[in-house]
């Protein structure tokens, strides 16, 4: 082996950072969209590494739909407080009152597509010209074309058939006025890259992540959290089950898996063992159909 | 374990969505859910078993065209190795999505099916790879199930093939011949052709050594972004952040500062946030310089005896990716790593026909796909390498001013 040698985590992590500095090198305005999630969380470490001890040279963003967990909100809270940077939080109920939006019904009514609306304000609220995002190109099928920097028009639509084509590690952020770039530091990671990537580094992730028990409604082989946002029915079979989430999206519409892993070691060997993808199991919108994540990002979803 | 990126190349139906999907597949990397979603979709088709072409089949409107028409990237990992693919179409009207996808990549696929042999696209496919400098190069001969697994018709594909391999100067080539539908030599040795002796593509992917790809021996160090706190504590604290593209660095090198040639010491690297003695390419680090010298986004801080060329004008070997023709004497910009300078394309020497690598004489117009040989001007010094000699600091794009769109992809000769 060369002496200078790095793995494959230390080669994700210098691209990962190459790419933030990218973005401050090229932006006036950028934004890193958080949401509590260990997809943001690991961002937040990484933009750590690329900046300090400097400041960084953007505000943590949440488009909060109201609907998220409390610990998820605690954990974002403390972690803004704690490296000391600036965090904006936007409500999606304001945009729903402002705008006249109309809520989706039904039993696990998310407001998921609503976000959007609330991003766009946002980012025109703070003329935000670059927004940096945790997707990864192995999440679903329509992202894996998306590029590492992924050009936005006013209304906030990817339009997949004119991407700018992106060589080497040479990323073009230049727009127009009213354009918005949409930046993936971690486009190639994979889920169980960042789970092992949260292990070495021994990131603090929120408690959801890990094994607690909590009550749930059943529903179709999908656990799905007891919360004020869903509507519960006398026919629900409602249990108390040890679970842990894999990923932390809306309590509406994201489910829970069974688990007793309640460290970072036992919670990454259990996904090493699992055959069920990240999106198939936690997402429950996303069942919808095939092309549900294509559509949502034609619309300016992350 | 480390990093493979690599291409995939073939002509329609060679069976590279198949290969694709049959190397996620054997190595345990599609779950559940995916397959289920692709066995739905699979019974709408004719043939029985699952479709693992499906697998890497993007958008909708692809879908519904059945063709891929861009860059997809695909993920899978075995023990040793950790797979990017970069899935490009192979149709000459792609040639810019292939160009990119083999930007990243050490190593290209380049289909053969059994049947037809070396083809235009097979000739095509090696030259792109060729002019991108790709390092290893793996032609899998494939659908050898219909040539009634023969030893005879491998045996004359690698004899057209090191034709070819021979004229362009491509170094590392390896054969496999298999059959991506059944699975024969993609994981295991295939029993149906006893007579070949190599490895199966999966075990030669895991071990060809490409720790050699990233140079250790020309330090790059293009300037991203300057760290100062301007904090009571850290006053004097300027940091230079960057990724080390190529190279070694170590505290104490006399370095040179370019494009102004300006000399300094290196005081301290920090990597992880934490002083090191020494860091290496590609590692994403922090360097200080002994003085207080003027640096900014896109210097190159370069150790003092590797220097780069420095000059306002570059030959380079450019794909024309845009949809509007290239015009000499239209202002452009030019970005190599992070350096970013305004830019005119001065001279067309002549054109190269991809099929054949003949140079052919320049019309007056440069189209989308094509390759020419050019000679750009900047209006402020580029300090660069040749694209052949260090392929990390001698591939820049070309971005329209007005449009901001990314137009070529020029290899500095
Ligand atoms: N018999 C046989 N058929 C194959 C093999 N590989 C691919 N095919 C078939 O060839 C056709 C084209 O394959 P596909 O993977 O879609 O080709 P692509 O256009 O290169 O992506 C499909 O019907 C495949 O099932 C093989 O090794 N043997």
């Amino acid at each position: 082996m060369s002496r200078y040698y790095s793995d494959y985590l230390d080669q994700l992590e210098s691209e990962a950072i190459h790419i933030m500095r990218e973005v401050a090198g090229q932006f006036e305005r950028p934004a890193l969209l958080f949401s509590g999630g260990k997809d943001s969380i690991t961002l937040v470490y990484l933009a750590l590494k690329a900046f300090r001890p400097g400041p960084f040279p953007f505000p943590l963003v949440h488009i909060d739909t109201g609907h998220n967990f409390p610990e998820a909100l605690q954990f974002r809270d403390e972690l803004a407080q704690r490296i000391g940077e600036r965090l904006i939080v936007r409500q999606v109920a304001d945009t729903i009152q402002r705008q006249h939006l109309t809520e989706p019904k039904g039993k696990f009514a998310s407001r998921n597509a609503l976000q959007t609306y609330t991003l766009l304000e946002t980012i025109e609220e703070f003329e935000f010209d670059c927004c940096i995002g945790g997707a990864r190109r192995d999440e679903e099928k329509a992202r894996a074309k998306e590029r590492v920097f992924s050009v936005r028009n006013e209304f906030g639509e990817w339009d997949p058939k004119s991407q700018r084509p992106e060589l080497w590690s040479t990323y073009n952020g230049k727009i127009q006025k009213g354009e918005n770039v949409r930046v993936f530091p971690i486009s190639n990671w994979t889920e169980l890259d960042v789970w092992n990537y949260i292990r070495r580094e021994n990131i603090p992730l929120p408690s959801i992540y890990f094994s607690h028990e909590r009550e749930v409604l059943v529903h179709e082989d999908q656990l799905i959290a007891v919360s004020d946002f869903i509507q519960l029915e006398p026919t629900d079979v409602i249990e108390t089950r040890k679970v842990r989430y894999r990923t932390v999206g809306d309590m509406t519409c994201t489910a829970a898996v069974e688990s007793q892993a309640s460290t970072l070691d036992e919670v990454v060997n259990e996904i090493i063992a699992t055959r069920i993808s990240e999106r198939g199991e936690t997402r429950i919108d996303d069942r919808v159909t095939e092309a549900a994540m294509e559509d949502r990002k034609k619309n300016g979803y992350f | 374990m480390d990093l493979l990126r690599f291409i995939t190349a073939g002509s329609v139906d060679d069976g590279k969505s198949t290969l694709i999907g049959r190397l996620l597949y054997d190595s345990k990397s599609i779950l559940a859910d995916q397959l289920e979603a692709i066995e739905r979709q699979t019974k709408n088709k004719a043939n029985g078993d699952i479709d693992l072409a499906l697998l890497t089949d993007g958008l909708r409107a692809e879908r519904e065209q059945g063709i891929t028409i861009d860059v997809a990237y695909k993920y899978f990992s075995t023990p040793r190795r950790k797979f990017i693919i970069a899935d490009a179409p192979g149709h000459i009207q792609y040639t810019r999505n292939m160009v990119t996808g083999a930007s990243n990549s050490e190593l290209i696929i380049i289909l053969i099916d059994a049947r037809q042999g070396v083809v235009e696209q097979t000739r095509r496919h090696s030259i792109i790879a060729s002019l991108l400098r790709i390092p290893h190069v793996v032609v899998a001969i494939n659908k050898m199930d219909l040539a009634g697994y023969s030893a005879d018709v491998y045996n004359n594909i690698v004899i057209d093939y090191a034709q070819i391999a021979e004229k362009l100067g491509l170094k590392d080539v390896t054969y496999i011949p298999i059959s991506a539908l059944d699975g024969d030599n993609i994981v295991e040795a295939s029993g149906n052709m006893p007579w070949y002796q190599g490895r199966p593509l999966l075990e030669h992917l895991e071990q060809i050594e490409v720790s050699q790809d990233v140079n250790h021996d020309l330090g790059r160090f293009p300037v991203q972004y300057v760290i100062r706190p301007q904090t009571e504590a850290l006053h004097d604290y300027r940091g230079y952040a960057g990724k080390i593209v190529s190279g070694v660095y170590r505290r104490g090198d006399k370095v040179t500062v370019l494009p102004a040639g300006i000399e300094s010491t290196i005081s301290r690297i920090e990597h992880n946030l934490q002083d090191v003695e020494e860091a290496w390419a590609p590692q994403s680090v922090v360097l200080h310089l002994a003085d207080d010298v003027d640096v900014s986004r896109g210097n190159l801080i370069v150790p003092s005896q590797q220097l780069p060329q420095v000059s306002n004008e570059v030959t380079v070997l450019m794909c024309w990716m845009d949809s509007k023709p290239l015009l000499t004497g239209n202002k452009y910009q030019l970005q190599l790593n992070s350096t970013r300078v305004r830019a005119v394309v001065k001279e067309i020497a002549y054109k190269i026909d991809v099929n054949t690598l003949d140079n052919t004489a320049f019309d007056g117009s440069v189209k989308l796909n094509e390759v020419v040989k050019a000679v750009i001007r900047t209006a402020t010094p580029l300090a660069y390498d040749s694209y052949a000699a260090l392929r990390a600091n001698g591939g820049a794009i070309l971005i329209d001013e007005t449009s901001n769109v990314t137009v070529g992809a020029c290899m500095i000769q």
